[in-house]
């Protein structure tokens, strides 16, 4: 049950994540998106993260891609118009694409190290409790520096968004 | 396969009593404004309009669904069903009472016992602005655009003061499952005040309540915060260009999620399924109300002057019906009886107050609906992000300070 549901939400991302790229209208490119957002919230929910799948609802899903949405619906920005291609991406790039695919999975395959398999619902440190003391505790620092960040980011936008300086 | 019968007949049970009660809150809140106008509101369909729902229901199904030639079909028929989908899925994590005992199956009286209930339910409601926000892009027609425009800004605004206000009972609870939540609430200091969290003796969430029913209100897209629906300005908002089922999916969507957050509002503030009163006094309380109810409707339908015919006949009908509800309550007390029958009264009760609890703050919504007048939308986002925003993150400090300090 849980490979079953591990491949099909796993197939699910890919497909949106394909849709993605391949959608003109940039509303259908940002509605994949959040399906491939949706699929990861169900693996990590498999693995037994149940903090990061609501975390990856509320803050990817919900927030930042409604603004996604907004933005592309304030400019009412519409479907881009394809020029026709070249004929070596017409006949190549498919092959190419694979190769590559192929390549990096076996350099993936390849030089890291091999790990146990992942077995389903063996990890229990992905409650609110376990997350939030790792986050206070060892992970201290980065946390910390990573609200700096985002601090800065706000004054940033805030100068940009300013009438005059 | 036994816990895939029961959660089947839970589901249906819990969709059935939603769907019906989201039908009959439209009667209420037309009823309900009406008085306050001075009007008497729907009263032609059935006895005091009762009917005015079904047949509400049978207008909208029966009516032609309108599809716009210019409309982005796809999107156009994904937004509705968004909409009335996320809005029945959150209601799955609620629970209604505590656990029963029923023919040797222990039960719990909600659909899915999740220890991150809250989370879900936050997450599920941060998905709905899509059915709103693509409702209004996917109708090509400015006002809807406007609509879905200013619902999307707007819930998202508000989801943080709501956020940080629910926060606060969490840190109280340390948890973030509903059911926990509301059994840590039950119990009396000095033994008559309930140890509801809006009551918590160490850090009294009443600020946090209130926060968390303004931006509920603003969440739900209601008076005096509808904007997405302003109709002396953008016709009908987004849904403008619905008609139908498609429409009638939108409208369900809005009431099914003022019940859901009012149950949340109710777990997180209010107690739960605990009662009001202290036990011996509480228990009678549904009986008593009930028989009264009975005793009313029997008095006002014997009398001669009925000045509306059908209410002599209508009257003792539903004061049959009310002092059956009195009779179900008093179950329990009927030792007497077989244990399945002394097991539903029992359950009943937690769920009496329950129902009562979001009785009242679905009431406090049509109240404010008959009393305020809408905000502009500067106004609207002025107010949350310059006051609601720092009144919660200072009430959130309050709380985790006394809750630090206590232990």
């Amino acid at each position: 049950m849980d490979a079953f549901l591990f491949f099909l939400f796993a197939a699910i991302a890919v497909a949106c994540g394909i849709n993605l790229v391949v959608q003109t209208h940039p509303i259908s490119s940002a509605l994949s998106l959040i399906g491939v957002m949706g699929a990861l919230a169900v693996l990590y929910l498999l693995l037994g993260a149940e903090f990061m799948a609501a975390a990856q609802m509320i803050v990817y899903a919900g927030a930042i891609m409604v603004l996604f949405v907004f933005v592309i619906m304030l400019l009412n920005a519409g479907a881009e118009t394809r020029k026709s291609r070249a004929t070596f991406a017409k006949l190549l790039g498919v092959p190419a694409l694979i190769g590559f695919l192929m390549t990096v999975s076996f350099l993936i395959q390849a030089l890291l190290p091999r790990t146990e398999p992942v077995k389903f619902g063996a990890f229990t440190g992905g409650t609110a409790q376990a997350i939030g003391k790792k986050l206070f505790t060892e992970y201290l620092l980065p946390f910390e520096v990573t609200s700096v960040l985002i601090l800065i980011a706000i004054l940033g936008a805030v100068v940009l968004a300013r009438k005059e300086i | 396969m036994e816990f895939i019968i029961i959660s089947l007949i839970k589901a249906a049970l819990v969709a059935f009593v939603l769907l019906t009660l989201a039908a009959y809150l439209v009667w209420i809140e037309r009823k309900v404004l009406a008085h306050i106008q001075l009007r008497i509101g729907p009263y032609r369909v059935g006895p005091h309009g009762l009917l005015q729902p079904l047949s509400d229901l049978i207008k909208l199904v029966t009516k032609e669904g309108v599809i716009p030639s210019q409309v982005n079909k796809f999107y156009y028929l994904l937004a509705p069903f968004l909409a009335v989908a996320l809005a029945l899925i959150s209601i799955s994590v609620v629970p209604f009472g505590a656990q029963i005992e029923l023919f040797g199956y222990k039960t719990y009286l909600e659909l899915a016992n999740v220890n991150i209930g809250i989370l879900v339910i936050l997450a599920v409601s941060a998905m709905s602005v899509y059915g709103v926000a693509l409702g209004g892009w996917a109708s090509n027609n400015k006002y809807s655009l406007l609509g879905g425009l200013r619902s999307s800004a707007q819930m998202i605004s508000y989801e943080l003061p709501m956020s940080l206000a629910l926060v606060s009972p969490l840190l109280i609870a340390n948890t973030l499952s509903l059911r926990e939540i509301a059994e840590m609430q039950s119990g009396f200091y000095l033994g008559f005040i309930p140890k509801w969290f809006i009551f918590n003796a160490q850090a009294p969430q009443i600020f946090a309540f209130v926060i968390f029913m303004i931006a509920a209100f603003a969440e739900t897209n209601r008076i005096p915060f509808d904007l997405p629906e302003a109709e002396n300005e953008l016709v009908a908002g987004f849904h403008t260009e619905y008609s139908s089922t498609c429409f009638a999916a939108f409208f369900t969507a809005e009431y099914v999620n003022m019940v859901t957050i009012s149950a949340l509002a109710t777990h997180l503030y209010l107690g739960g399924w605990n009662p009001a009163l202290p036990e011996p006094v509480a228990s009678v309380v549904p009986i008593l109300l009930f028989a009264g109810a009975g005793l009313l409707l029997f008095f006002h339908g014997m009398q001669t002057l009925a000045t509306r015919t059908w209410d002599k006949y209508t009257f003792p009908v539903f004061g049959v019906v009310a002092f059956g509800l009195a009779g179900v309550f008093s179950l329990k007390y009927l030792t007497f009886l077989p244990a399945p029958l002394l097991a539903i009264g029992g359950a009943l009760h937690p769920v009496f107050w329950f129902a009562a609890k979001v009785g009242a703050i679905l009431f406090l919504y049509i109240w404010v609906r008959g009393t305020l007048p809408r905000f502009r939308f500067d106004q609207l986002m002025r107010f949350t992000w310059t006051f609601l925003f720092p009144v919660a993150i200072v009430q959130l400090l309050a709380t985790g300070l006394i809750v630090a300090l206590g232990n």
